[in-house]
Parts: structure tokens; C-alpha cells; sequence
């Protein structure tokens, strides 16, 4: 009992979000008498928070390289709908042509702004806050201030599609791949964790408990399961789901096991100390930038695929929701700290709490005021228990 | 009306301790009895039973080695540790301390001047000396009386600045005098200085300690916290020594007290040799910097490196000596991978062969490694664990299959902290709540695992005990032994003279001497410095 309760007490921070969420959400599911959760309910909330959870993804590099924030993610998002819009509405483009496209235009907007932040060593602050002015203003002149619609269905199916159900349901109204999807992800979790707690032992190295670890992989997989038949009952994984789950699975591993991700870290911690111990510290910022503004541009593609429609003002403060959503998650805002899963864990309470207080039909200014209590009580949870640990 | 209020109940008080010191005769020969303290932290007793006196009108030097409970001692004076949180009395001029923060202590007349100077940088040195006790009337600030005043307590520090100055345009030496300047605004009867000279040159130094003991002559009383032992003996009237939180014995200054003597209290064994003991084997040159020329980054046409040249062999110990500002840091960064200035010209030749080091991954890739003057700042990352500090600059070497090897990496992290005995719990601990020389040790480890050939070390035991320092020569002479060559910078004559084979003098960005270690010696290395002064002008 002791090690659980010491266990608990060293994850506490790390925990603490994930709890929170988890009460958000049973608060919920109770006042909204079980809307929550209905599993039309959930596929909702996932499609309707996708663009914050790619956001969030792309913002804590950011944030990890020194508390830089990148406040033009909103408008580039406008930007890259607004082209969209041309090339598949007006030009008839081929929609993965006009895809690939826009992430190279991301890409380059990332190169542009990239330029200024790394390596003529502006503010990010100010350079990101002058391309929140760019690419609005450009936007708004690209669209000549209309709203272009509707798209083909070949393109809103990224954001409205789900992946076909190759086994028919077998009779039932389940959807089996999405269960068979759920059952190989358990597994590959299982044989994971078992290999790593074998590597572990095998150099004697501290491990938990052999009960703390079957529990720990039964909550694991008990979640995974009642996750995926949740969808399962419903249309399936929707393919945006499909797609986060990999950008956050390919983020973590980036950022916590390869030395790129290390020096991201290490930039953060102390930048003089990074940069004389051999880092290109420029590198890594550059890179930073141009990455978020490819995932801003995904962001904008999934977002107007969703909209049905390139509006000169789709976007607006879509910045301040993945900023947000970071530090609720417990990046630091002076970098070095954080995690791309508790800004996904972060971007899920703002979700809930979005999702959850329009069922409930709070007002959209309520959700605003509410939203930013809960930012400012997050921060305050964790600088408190920072400096309670010192 | 307030104000009429604060000052009887000054004058209340100030009777009270009249009377005290009346009744009590023995008493008013000490301004300050610190009577059994104990302080705890969890899991550490920082202090353990500590008794501490400090007569009127005396310098009081209280040493010991890192952690030996210097700080903990004065933070329980000057009340940021408040009353209540540790066991025993404090008497300060004959009354009872109950102090719940610094307001109170600073109230009393003991001022604690911080070795992290605590002055805001944008500010002026007027409105410093008196920021938080501003001169003011209905809540406004009268700026001719702050001048007057402010330029009444210059002269007293013997500051020749204008009060208007700000902070951030005058040198740490020049900032130290504020500090002092704005402890007198505040009347000071106990003036604490933890490390005041550590970050001055030698000028600077002097010039502090002359000011202590004039302050003295006013009946100003001080205690002053030092690993600088012969400035320590140059002032100090009383030494009392502490080690692992207990106070181990109070001196009194007399002729025949020694360094030696100080230090086998502070460490509880004679140290019979401050450096450990080494029989150089001395190979061919290993490494060649030829007529390296460098400009400042910031002053167009300033040329910081003139001409310099110098050489290390394989085994050899090279340091390099000079006051501070002679250029050597410079130096030693803008050979490494150009990390320092512009326009830098010359030639670097390891193994007799020419090199190109245009960044620091070149140089580290070369077998160059550079472990800097500033480890806080510049050495560790703070916030990250021992194992990551340690990885840090070699990471490359544990990659497999695109990923960092995370086990071979906590093997690796391990294996340094029991070679370089580094006094941790584990190597998860955050290299910021270690001592300065466990962080040194962090630092060479991290270094040390990139396999180098040349390490140049810009003061490798600043700030750090004696015990450890003893530590971090042993490593390096281990380092030279595997046939390694090192450069040792060091503002700390003895440490150049012990540790170096060779000794190059530079002074203003030039060469200014060599010398055997046979011809080294502190005066020999002043000449060096003074003659070149000469030519210069």
C-alpha cells in the first residue's frame, strides 16, 4: 500500500491532469444526464477538437525550445483553407495534389518565419504576432472576404469520414475493424511494457511492483477497450482520429527517445549550456517553427474539411486554444518542461469542458470565462506543487 | 500619526535593550549570541546545536566547506527562515530575536548582503541604495534628498558614480559598494557578506576588504562568509569554523595562525598537500594554437586576442594566467568551435596536423572540449537530471536504430558517478539542487564522455570547498595520465602554480610570458604582467 501511495505521490503532477480530465468528464456524463459519453457523443468531440489536438502537438516543440509561442497558427490555418478553397473549388485540383500542396506552403511559411525567430533572433512572440497580421490580412484578400463552398465529398471525408469497416460487422451492428484495431494496439502495449520491465530488470534498474504493473496493464487495456468499442458501436475510427493518434505517437517518441528531441529539451533547460555543449541551437528553433507551421497547415486542411467551406474568418483564436492547452497539460512557460501528451491531455479538458457546457447550453461567453479559470487554476496547480517540492 | 506611533514604540523597545545590557554585564561585550541552534530540513540537519558569538565592533569570519551550514546559519539570522522553524535564541545587542522575516532582522540593524547581488539592474544606483526604503512624502518619492543622500553614502563607500548611473552600466566590484551603501542607508550595525569577493578581480577585492575594516573603525560590526582564506586572515579579527552543521571551533586571529591551520578545521584532517601529487610523463605537442587573432563581437575594430601563440603536449598540464579581463576566456572560447568573437584569424594544429574549427560540434568532433568558468549558467542544464547533464554533449554516441538507448545511457550516467564519486542519491537528481562541486563533477563527466584529447578548463574549482577541489585535481591529474593534455585557467595563482607543468602570463589578449614550473612562481608571474604593462604604454 506504501508504494502505491508513494508512486502515486511522485506521478502526482504527472497525473494530475489526466485526473482532471477524467472528473471533467464524469462531471459531465452525470449533468448532462449521459450525453457525454454516447458514443455519438464521443466521435463528435473528437472531430470537433482535432485542430486544437494537432495544434497543441506542434506548439509544445515550441514551447519546449524556451517558452516561445507561435500566435500566428489561427491565420495560417484561415490561409491554408482560403488556398484549399481555390485550388479544389475554383481550379478543380486534384484534392492529394491540393493537400501535399498546402503542407509545402505550410512548410515554407514555417522557412519564413523560422528565418526571422532562429536566425536574425527576433522575439517569436513578435515575429508570430506580425504573421498572425500577415496571413489574416492575405486571407481576407485571397478570399475577396467570401466564404468559398461547398467542397467535394472526396475532401470533407478527412474530417467527416470513417474508416471503412472491412468485415461487414460479421451481422452485427459493431464495426469490427475498429475492435480488431483496438485488440492489436493492446497487444503491441502489452508486449512493450513487458519488454521494457524485462530490460530493466536485467540491468537492475528500479521497477514497480509485479502487481502495480498486471493493474497498471489491465487499466490500460480496459480503457483502450471500452474506447474502441465505443466507437465501434458508432461509424468506426473516424480517419482524423486515425491520423492524431499517429502525429502523437510519432511527436512522443520524437521528443522523448531521439536525440533531436533531447536537444529540444536541453535548448529549453539552458540555451548558453545547450549551445557549448554542441547544439546548433538555431537549428533546433528554426525547426521548431517550420514544423508548427506545417501542423498548422494540416490543422487548416482537417478544419476546413470539417467546415465544408474556406471562410476569410475561419481560425480566429484557434492560437490560444493550442497555447492553452499546452499549459494546462504542464509545459513550463519558460521551456524544458512538458510533454506533446499533456498538451493532448490539455486540448481534451478544453474539449470536454467546450462540448460538455454546450450540451449543458451554457452560453458561448460563459465557456470563454470558465475556460480561462480553468487555465489560470491549471498553472496555478502546478507552479504551487513546484515550489512546494523545492 | 503612524509614524508618531512606530517611533515610541522604537524608543520603547530601544529602552528595553538599555536596560538589558545594564543588567547584564558580560553581555555587552557581544552584538550578536547565536545560542544552540538546530535547524532541520526533511531528512538533514543542516545545523546542530550551533553556538555563534560576535563582539562589538569585530570582523567575524565564519568558514567551512560547502554545506557545512554557512548559509543556513546566517538565512536563520536575518530571518528568512523565521522564528519557529528552527530551535534555540538568537540575542542581537542585548534583546531576544523574533524575527518572521528579513523586514524585521533589516529593522534591528543586521543587513545580509547576498553573494547573488540582489539589485535591479535598470534602476538607478540612487534609487538601489534606497529601493524599498524610499525617501518619500505623502507617498512621493523627493528625489533631491534621495540624490543628497545617495552621494553622502557613495562617499562613504568611496564610490566615485554619479547616483543617477544605473546598475547594469558599472562592474560587480563597483556593484558590491552599492550593496554596502545601501546597507548603511538602512544603519547597519551587522553587515553579513556571503562571498563578497568571488566574483572581484584583485583591485576590487582589496579595495572591499579596506572598506570592511573602515567600517570597523565606525563600530560597525561584520561577519564575513569565505572560502578566500588569506583574506580571511588579512581581516578577520575572529575565525569560527563550522563543518557538517556543528560548530567545530572559534579563533582568535594572531600572528602564527596559518591557512593550514583553518583548513584542518574545516575538513578535520590536516590536508598535507592542497594538490595532489603527480609524476608528469610529458609526450609530443598535441595541440597548437598559432597567431590567433580575435575581435571583440560588440565594439567594431576592438581586437580582444593579439598574436597569440601556445602550445600543450600530450600528459602536460598548461595554465594560463593573468588578472581578470586578460583575454583568456576569450581565448580559450574562441578557439572552441568560435563560440567568442569575430573576425578571427590564426591556426589551430592537433596532431601536426591543420584544423578547421568553425563550430562547436567540429571541435568536440576534433577532441577539443571546453568546460566553462560558469557552470550554472553556462555548464548545466539546471532543471534536467544527472544522467541527461551527463549525456548531453556525447548523446550521439547512444544512438541504436534512430533512438537514444536509454538503458546503455543509465549505465553510462552510473558509471561516472562512482568513478567521479559524485555525492548523489541517485542519478535521477536534479543537477540544481546539487553542491558546486558535485555540479563541477557533472560538468567533467559530460566531457569526459566525449573522449577528448585537449580539455580546457576555465576555472575548474570556483566556488567550490576545499575538500572537493582536492577531488576535481585528482581527476585531472588522472586525465593527463591517460595521456590527455589540459589547459587550466584559473585567477587562483596557488591553483595554477600547484597544478601546471607550464605557465603562460597574458594580459591585455596577448602572451606576455612562459615559464617552467621550475621558474613559476607568483612573483615571477606579476612581473610578467607588470613589465608588459610598461611596454604597453
Amino acid at each position: 500500500m506504501e508504494t502505491i501511495i508513494n508512486i502515486f505521490r511522485k506521478n502526482l503532477r504527472q497525473y494530475a491532469m489526466l485526473i482532471a480530465l477524467v472528473v471533467i468528464m464524469a462531471f459531465f456524463q452525470i449533468a448532462t444526464k449521459g450525453v457525454l459519453l454516447l458514443p455519438m457523443n464521443v466521435s463528435n468531440l473528437i472531430l470537433q477538437n482535432s485542430y486544437v489536438l494537432i495544434l497543441a502537438v506542434g506548439m509544445t516543440l515550441c514551447i519546449l525550445t524556451g517558452g516561445n509561442i507561435d500566435l500566428s497558427v489561427g491565420s495560417v490555418c484561415a490561409f491554408i483553407g482560403g488556398i484549399m478553397g481555390i485550388f479544389v473549388i475554383n481550379m478543380k485540383m486534384n484534392v492529394g495534389l491540393a493537400v501535399l500542396l498546402c503542407l509545402l506552403i505550410g512548410g515554407i511559411i514555417g522557412i519564413w518565419q523560422g528565418f526571422w525567430i532562429a536566425y536574425v533572433r527576433i522575439p517569436a512572440f513578435i515575429v508570430t504576432l506580425a504573421g498572425m497580421l500577415i496571413f489574416r490580412g492575405l486571407t481576407i484578400t485571397m478570399l475577396k472576404g467570401l466564404t468559398l463552398s461547398p467542397f467535394p465529398e472526396s475532401f470533407t471525408n478527412i474530417s467527416a469520414g470513417y474508416i471503412p469497416d472491412l468485415f461487414n460487422g460479421f451481422g452485427t451492428k459493431l464495426n469490427i475493424l475498429t475492435l480488431f484495431i483496438g485488440v492489436i494496439v493492446s497487444i503491441i502495449y502489452i508486449y512493450l511494457e513487458v519488454k521494457k520491465r524485462a530490460e530493466r530488470k536485467k540491468y537492475d534498474f528500479e521497477v514497480t511492483p509485479g502487481y502495480l504493473f498486471i493493474i497498471q496493464l489491465i487499466l490500460v487495456v480496459a480503457a483502450i477497450g471500452v474506447f474502441t468499442y465505443w466507437l465501434a458501436v458508432y461509424k468506426g475510427i473516424p480517419i482524423i482520429l486515425a491520423l492524431i493518434g499517429i502525429l502523437i505517437l510519432a511527436y512522443s517518441i520524437f521528443t522523448m527517445k531521439t536525440v533531436p528531441g533531447r536537444y529540444l529539451y536541453a535548448m529549453g533547460g539552458n540555451e548558453k549550456a545547450a549551445k557549448l555543449s554542441g547544439i546548433n541551437t538555431n537549428k533546433v528553433l528554426f525547426f521548431s517553427y517550420v514544423n508548427m507551421a506545417v501542423l498548422a497547415a494540416l490543422a487548416g486542411i482537417t478544419f476546413t474539411a470539417r467546415l465544408n467551406a474556406a471562410s476569410p474568418q475561419a481560425g480566429v483564436n484557434f492560437e490560444l486554444d493550442a497555447i492553452a492547452a499546452c499549459f494546462i497539460g504542464g509545459a513550463s512557460a519558460y521551456g524544458g518542461i512538458g510533454t506533446v501528451v499533456g498538451g493532448v491531455i490539455g486540448a481534451l479538458v478544453m474539449g470536454v469542458l467546450n462540448n460538455g457546457m454546450s450540451i449543458l447550453g451554457v452560453g458561448s461567453d460563459m465557456q470563454m470565462t470558465i475556460k480561462g479559470l480553468v487555465l489560470l487554476i491549471a498553472v496555478a496547480f502546478d507552479v504551487l506543487s513546484k515550489s512546494k517540492s523545492k | 500619526m503612524f509614524g508618531l506611533h512606530m517611533s515610541r514604540l522604537d524608543k520603547l523597545s530601544y529602552m528595553q535593550a538599555e536596560y538589558k545590557v545594564k543588567g547584564d554585564e558580560e553581555m555587552a561585550e557581544f552584538i550578536l549570541e547565536m545560542r544552540n541552534i538546530t535547524k532541520l530540513f526533511p531528512g538533514v540537519r543542516a545545523l546542530d546545536n550551533v553556538n555563534f558569538k560576535v563582539r562589538k565592533g569585530e570582523v567575524h569570519a565564519l568558514v567551512g566547506e560547502n554545506g557545512a551550514g554557512k548559509s543556513t546559519l546566517m538565512n536563520v539570522l536575518s530571518g528568512i527562515y523565521p522564528h519557529g522553524t528552527y530551535a534555540g535564541d538568537i540575542i542581537f545587542d542585548g534583546q531576544e530575536c523574533i524575527f518572521s522575516n528579513i523586514k524585521d532582522s533589516e529593522k534591528m540593524g543586521i543587513v545580509i548582503i547576498h553573494q547573488e547581488l540582489a539589485l535591479e539592474p535598470y534602476l538607478s544606483i540612487g534609487e538601489n541604495i534606497f529601493l524599498r526604503n524610499e525617501r518619500s512624502k505623502y507617498g512621493f518619492i523627493n528625489w533631491n534628498t534621495t540624490h543628497i543622500q545617495a552621494t553622502e553614502l557613495l562617499k562613504k563607500v568611496r564610490l566615485k558614480e554619479d547616483p543617477h548611473t544605473l546598475i547594469s552600466e558599472i562592474g560587480v566590484g563597483k556593484q558590491q559598494l552599492v550593496e554596502i551603501a545601501k546597507a548603511l542607508s538602512k544603519d547597519v550595525k551587522l553587515l553579513i557578506l556571503d562571498e563578497p569577493t568571488a566574483a572581484l578581480n584583485e583591485d576590487d577585492s582589496e579595495n572591499l576588504l579596506k572598506l570592511i575594516l573602515e567600517l570597523k573603525a565606525e563600530g560597525i560590526s561584520s561577519i564575513i562568509i569565505s572560502h578566500k582564506l588569506n583574506e580571511v586572515l588579512k581581516v578577520a579579527d575572529t575565525i569560527t569554523v563550522l563543518r557538517d552543521g556543528a560548530t567545530i571551533e572559534t579563533i582568535q586571529k594572531d600572528e602564527d595562525l596559518t591557512e593550514d591551520r583553518i583548513i584542518k578545521g574545516m575538513v578535520g584532517r590536516q590536508l598535507v598537500d592542497r594538490f595532489p601529487k603527480r609524476t608528469p610523463k610529458i609526450g609530443n605537442i598535441n595541440f597548437e594554437i598559432k597567431n590567433w587573432n580575435v575581435y571583440d563581437p560588440a565594439i567594431e575594430g576592438k581586437k580582444v586576442i593579439k598574436n597569440v601563440n601556445l602550445n600543450v603536449k600530450k600528459g602536460e598540464i598548461v595554465g594560463i594566467a593573468g588578472l581578470m579581463g586578460s583575454g583568456r576566456t576569450e581565448l580559450a572560447m574562441s578557439v572552441f568551435g568560435k563560440s567568442y568573437g569575430k573576425n578571427i584569424s590564426g591556426e589551430i594544429v592537433k596532431d601536426g596536423k591543420k584544423i578547421e574549427l568553425h563550430n562547436i560540434k567540429q571541435a568536440i568532433n576534433n577532441g577539443l572540449a571546453y568546460v566553462t568558468e560558469d557552470r550554472k549558467s553556462a555548464g548545466l542544464i539546471l532543471i534536467q537530471d544527472i544522467k541527461n547533464n551527463i549525456s548531453l554533449s556525447g548523446i550521439q554516441k547512444l544512438k541504436k536504430n534512430m533512438l537514444v538507448d536509454e538503458n546503455q545511457e543509465i549505465r553510462v550516467a552510473e558509471d561516472f558517478r562512482k568513478k567521479m564519486n559524485i555525492k548523489s542519491p541517485s542519478i535521477l537528481q536534479k543537477t540544481g539542487n546539487l553542491s558546486g562541486g558535485n555540479q563541477q563533477k557533472v560538468v567533467l563527466s559530460k566531457w569526459i564522455y566525449t573522449e577528448p584529447d585537449v580539455l580546457i578548463l576555465d576555472e575548474p574549482t570556483r566556488g567550490i570547498d576545499v575538500g572537493a577541489k582536492y577531488e576535481i585535481y585528482t581527476i585531472i591529474n588522472r586525465l593527463v595520465d591517460e595521456g590527455k593534455s589540459v589547459i587550466i585557467i584559473s585567477s587562483e595563482l596557488p591553483e595554477i602554480l600547484g597544478m601546471s607543468d607550464r605557465v603562460y602570463v597574458m594580459n591585455e589578449g596577448r602572451i606576455v610570458g612562459e615559464l617552467d614550473k621550475s621558474q613559476a612562481s607568483q612573483e615571477s608571474i606579476m612581473k610578467c604582467i607588470m613589465q608588459s604593462n610598461r611596454e604597453v604604454v
